[in-house]
């Protein structure tokens, strides 16, 4: 065991969006998550895929929380990794627009299903299957809308939630 | 370019046998891989694209063991001669000796392994290796593309075991490929912050035929180590050493990973500024150890001197060192009142352990000839006053001998028996290795390293085992030269089997046996925080080593009085061949100064008789 941050530097506990674009060869997600366990990091929200096929890069989203010290870390460990070409903290390099997709499926009938959609239309969720008894809604916004909107669909037969964690990108003109 | 006759040769000793036997079958027309012609363009197998790839990367030495999964390579290695393969006896071992190699050369080492366990046999050397980063290239066999993730025979998830115990790995997928992932394996190997890199090589890949990319042709995507530190940090550094009144250079593995360049200008910035500098585990060798202006090494069992001006100090110079935890101890009370400079090249050995107010990445070797210009552009100069105050204040400190011992009578004191190795050897070509303990702290606080590059220790991992094999790969670097593994009779078993390679391959190792009959670091520590309870760590039924030399065909002595030291380490210098030298010492010895787990630089135990005023607190009882 090593001695541990110095525990009087940073203490306070954010939350942080970081970019990542990487080559897109194999195992390159293995080695970003294998690089927080290991490390002991947390991850909150983990998205992946290929941004650019022909230059074979995908980009990682990661939400992740630490002291500014051990942020800092991350984004040094990640640079670190051979086939990451960018790190990015977008919470750090200013305002950027994060967003979720969820799926979620209720299942009801008689007043709790017409609570249900109308709650539905409030949020801007669409219905992307329905039977008698069910709905399954779309819903994309920020981590903190999706939380809310689950929340309310909880005593309204909620059965299933598929999310897809956030991606996220700058604000501005500029590119990763 | 595949093989003359005459290469092949003054790679080996003059009289090697598998050399000459390999020259006979090449006579015999057996040999029909070696045409000049336009090897680029030509179609050939998986396991001669390695070949020619590794000879491009000037590899003349692979450490290795063969089996079913490399089988190819082995076939396409008897075939030519300019590259020597070094078989050693566990794969483990093949790891360490091309560590050694590479740090006694500053080359990158080369190993080649077959699957399953010959590559997870290779996991603790490839772990060795990234935490000292040591540039080693280690080739694995893999079963067959189309049987992995079978459970086949000797099928191992090679590149999933190493990442994380490697730089950088590749599973070679398309035999087109292997010739550009083998050269980018080395530059990444080579570059930046260096370290070990694998290679994984499926059986149908080494037989399938595929084109050669030549090495000018790649270039690496991503991986662009900063190399040139920015100017403005470099100015920002000299203005605030110039202003210091005690200051201290604190460098580390990364000075001598940089190459000369950086060990040359490391001496010309502590001899120009005049000031102090102290050095970790690593880094001895990288400034000259008799040089007054050396407070020797720092850290857990560094000196007082050094420990305590670091403590004391108002601006660190931490040049190519990452604040090991073995260094800082308590690290709220590290160096509190410093103003510190930190270059690294790697940014994540930034702000990791210890908060510093000035980061510089680069090169260290590069930042140095840079800080080293603009300190005498400037016309700089330290407070000569200020600078003379505190000399006077680390001559104070040094006057405690801290590394003083009684050597009485005719038992052999452990230091003095490395004190006496390093007198009788200190005039001549030698390189030395170590194994981890007791005897490894002995030996980096009793052996001035005048040079860069000839002290192989196992560092950052701490592995027992890691002596002799290393010293097998610093001989095959170093023919002509002394190379001695200082061990304990402890960790000298953990690759005791290595003396059968040394044999084999005219390795005339030293191996100096400091033997206490225990795990000595183990007690210690139970002595220290465990109630002298001595759980297990008592080495029991050890064999006679003298005799277990002369199994191997080595030489073997014992020596147990003290009147009798010198001359036994004369003649195991003077014997040819490998030699064990089984030293028999004080049983009970412990290791000082020390500074106990949790605590700070300033609370360091002197001896013996300081344990009772400092006991440890439960806090440090939990640290390693």
């Amino acid at each position: 065991m090593a001695y541990g941050p110095n525990p009087q530097v940073g203490e306070e506990i954010a939350t942080h969006t970081i970019a990542v674009l990487v080559d897109n060869e194999p195992g390159v997600l293995a080695r970003v998550i294998g690089l927080f366990s290991g490390r002991g990091y947390n991850i909150e929200s983990l998205t992946v895929t290929e941004v650019d096929p022909a230059e074979h890069l995908s980009r990682i989203t990661i939400v992740t929380s630490g002291t500014q010290m051990i942020l800092e870390q991350i984004k040094a460990q990640l640079g670190r990794l051979v086939p990451v070409h960018r790190v990015s903290d977008l919470t750090r390099e200013g305002p950027h627009v994060p967003r979720e997709l969820a799926l979620v499926k209720v299942v009801g009938t008689g007043e709790k299903r017409v609570e249900a959609l109308r709650i539905a239309d409030v949020f801007r969720a669409r219905v992307v299957d329905s039977s008698h008894d069910h709905f399954i809604f779309e819903i994309s916004g920020d981590s903190g809308k999706l939380n809310a909107f689950t929340e309310l669909m909880g005593p309204l037969g909620l059965s299933d939630i598929s999310r897809t964690g956030v991606v996220a990108i700058a604000r501005g003109a500029e590119g990763l | 370019m595949f093989f003359s006759a005459e290469s092949c040769c003054k790679l080996r000793e003059p009289e090697c046998g598998p050399c000459s036997a390999q020259l006979e079958r090449r006579m015999n027309g057996r040999d029909d891989m070696s045409t000049e012609s336009a090897q680029n363009t030509e179609l050939q197998n998986g396991a001669r694209l390695l070949i020619q790839a590794l000879i491009e990367q000037d590899v003349e030495v692979v450490f290795g063991y063969p089996g079913g999964a490399v089988l190819p390579i082995y076939d396409a290695l008897f075939q030519q001669n300019s590259i020597r393969h070094i078989l050693v006896r566990h794969e483990q071992a093949a790891v360490h000796a091309a560590e050694g190699y590479a740090r006694s050369t500053g080359k990158v080492g080369c190993v080649l392994v077959t699957s399953g366990p010959g590559a997870t046999n290779a996991v603790t050397g490839l772990t060795d290796a990234l935490m000292d980063s040591i540039p080693i290239v280690c080739l694995t066999g893999q079963v067959p593309t189309h049987l992995i993730g079978n459970d086949a025979f000797q099928e191992a998830d090679t590149t999933g075991i190493t990442r994380p115990c490697t730089k950088h790995n590749y599973l070679v997928k398309d035999v087109n490929e292997l010739s550009r992932q083998v050269h980018e394996g080395f530059y990444v190997a080579r570059n930046g912050r260096p370290g070990p890199v694998v290679i994984d090589l499926p059986k149908d890949i080494l037989q399938t035929n595929g084109r050669y990319t030549p090495r000018a042709e790649v270039k690496h995507r991503t991986y662009r180590p900063q190399v040139k530190s920015e100017p403005a940090r470099i100015r920002e550094a000299v203005k605030l050493i110039a202003e210091a009144r005690r200051p201290i250079v604190y460098y580390g593995g990364g000075v001598i990973n940089s190459g000369d360049k950086a060990t040359q200008e490391l001496r010309k910035f502590v001899q120009t500024t005049g000031m102090p500098c102290t050095s970790t585990l690593m880094g001895l060798g990288a400034y000259p150890g008799s040089d007054p202006q050396f407070l020797g090494m720092l850290g857990m069992h560094g000196t007082y001197e050094a420990n305590l001006a670091m403590y004391n100090c108002d601006v660190m110079i931490n040049l190519g060192a990452r604040f090991d935890d073995r260094v800082t101890g308590k690290l709220s009370e590290f160096s509190p009142n410093s103003q510190k400079i930190h270059v690294d090249i790697d940014p994540s050995s930034i702000n990791k352990s210890v908060m510093v107010d000035l980061p510089i990445i680069g090169d260290v070797g590069e930042a140095l000839e840079a800080m080293n210009k603009a300190w005498s552009e400037n016309g700089n100069s330290l407070d000569q006053e200020g600078l003379k105050t505190w000399w006077n204040q680390i001559e104070e400190w040094r006057a405690r001998h801290c590394l003083a011992y009684l050597q009485d009578g005719e038992e052999i004191k452990p230091q003095h028996a490395i004190k006496r190795l390093y007198d009788l050897t200190s005039d001549k070509d030698v390189y030395f290795s170590t194994e981890v303990g007791q005897h490894q702290m002995w030996a980096a606080q009793y052996i001035k390293f005048e040079a860069p590059n000839r002290w192989m220790t196992s560092g950052g991992l701490g592995t027992m085992g890691y002596g002799l094999p290393a010293a097998m790969g610093v001989q095959v670097a170093h023919p002509e030269s002394l190379v001695i593994d200082v061990a304990g009779e402890a960790s000298i078993l953990m690759n005791i089997q290595e003396m059968s390679t040394l044999i084999q391959h005219k390795l005339p190792v030293k191996v100096f046996i400091v033997n206490n009959q225990w795990m000595g670091m183990v007690r210690q520590w139970q002595e220290l925080l465990h109630g002298g309870r001595y759980s297990e760590s008592y080495t029991d039924s050890l064999p006679d080593f003298v005799k277990l030399a002369e199994s191997f065909g080595a030489t073997g002595i014992r020596c147990t009085k003290a009147s009798e030291l010198d001359d036994a380490i004369r003649r195991m210098v003077e014997t040819p061949g490998p030699v064990i030298l089984d030293c028999c010492v004080t049983q009970n010895e412990n290791c000082f100064p020390m500074i106990p787990s949790g605590a700070a630089h300033y609370e360091m135990l002197m001896g013996p008789d300081d344990r009772a005023a400092k006991p440890i607190s439960e806090e440090g009882m939990v640290l390693v």
